[in-house]
């Protein structure tokens, strides 16, 4: 089965990433493709590299890259909610005269229509959220 | 459809509006901080009579929350089986 | 070619005091262009979205409602809003935007998106859908 999974909130604030990161790396155990991981709303704050969370505690923003990377997945952060919230790749530092970019590895920033698309595309989209 | 609930019971209405929208063969899933309405004894249990519910096991554990202490006939699933949850229902809401 | 999904964007958010229902419309423009079978359902809350007059200049943001009125070019014309949570809200469709869209088979005549919907209705509603989106 396909999946889209759209990740409201940022890392930390709230549960949703921590709950969207086991639900997606269980469902690739499973044997199941995900289509798409789409992060709306604060949830573009995940795809941030410049996080230095505590040593003893999650990663939240490295392991949505290792998983990223080891699943070949799509971490696609919302371009107009990255803009709001500064998250900047370099097409959008170019585009929109920023002096440094801050993406994550593995996600890359593009349109609410990914979001459609993966819903038109998957079997299940599964919304974590606040 | 599988409603999933991740708020409190006690903190936001969440839970009583997806309740409101049960509709014959429907399943709640309890995550996050939403399983503490399948607590016995709280007030928030009996807005999930006559639903089937379902807790994850990593949620209330990291609660505190021990299976003993649930209301009867809740499944404690892992996340596993909350894919299995996803893909056994077309229809899947989250109530933020 | 896929086949055309019934989707539904559930509102459940006031505006303003959280980011949630600007941004959720802003998921139903972009996804208009995908063709899909559209609805939207305002519950809760969520009503608060399309009431009149708002003014926001008092709070420096940008008062985003009038967006509300394009939704019918946009070929959003199932726009359900449940009953109980207007009435529990103290409101009625008469404090709530009038939105319509223009029927091109019938000449372009205007005709109402907005259905008004008791909950159990809205359960059947729901039961019709392939996907939800939830903020």
């Amino acid at each position: 089965m396909k999946f889209t999974i759209q990740v409201n909130e940022g890392p930390y604030q709230h549960q949703a990433t921590d709950s969207a990161y086991l639900f997606t790396k269980a469902a690739l155990e499973k044997g199941h493709e995900i289509f798409r991981v789409f992060f709306y709303h604060d949830g573009v704050n995940n795809g941030t590299r410049l996080t230095t969370p505590p040593q003893d505690d999650r990663n939240i923003v490295k392991r949505w890259s290792e998983l990223g990377a080891e699943h070949d997945l799509d971490l696609v952060i919302c371009v107009a909610a990255a803009q709001r919230r500064g998250i900047v790749d370099d097409g959008e530092a170019e585009r929109n005269g920023k002096d440094a970019t801050n993406i994550a590895e593995g996600f890359r920033i593009s349109g609410l229509g990914q979001l459609v698309e993966g819903a038109i595309q998957s079997d299940r989209l599964v919304v974590f959220g606040d | 459809m599988l409603h999933i609930v991740n708020k409190s019971s006690y903190d936001r209405n969440s839970l009583d509006v997806a309740v409101s929208y049960k509709a014959d063969g429907d399943i709640f899933l309890l995550i996050e901080d939403g399983v503490y309405a399948a607590m016995k004894g709280g007030a928030a249990a009996s807005k999930l009579d006559g639903c089937t519910v379902s807790v994850l096991g990593a949620d209330i554990a990291a609660r505190g929350i021990a299976e003993d202490k649930l209301i009867d006939g809740v499944s404690v699933i892992d996340y596993a089986g909350f894919v299995d949850l996803v893909e056994a229902n077309e229809k899947v809401q989250s109530w933020l | 070619m896929s086949k055309v999904k019934k989707f539904m964007y559930v509102n459940r958010r006031a505006p303003y005091g959280t980011i949630y229902a600007w941004e959720s419309l802003e998921v139903v423009l972009i996804g208009a262009a995908f063709e899909q079978d559209v609805s939207m359902a305002f519950i809760g809350d969520g009503v608060y979205q399309l009431t009149k007059g708002q003014d926001t200049t008092g709070l420096e943001m940008k008062n985003f409602s009038p967006t509300y009125s394009a939704l019918g070019d946009y070929e959003v014309t199932k726009i359900y809003i449940e009953k109980e949570s207007l009435e529990e809200r103290g409101l009625t469709l008469d404090d709530l935007q009038h939105l319509t869209w223009e029927d091109e088979d019938e000449d372009w005549a205007e005709k109402d998106s907005i259905k008004l919907v008791s909950r159990a209705e809205m359960v059947k509603v729901f039961a019709d859908q392939d996907v939800f989106f939830n903020f």
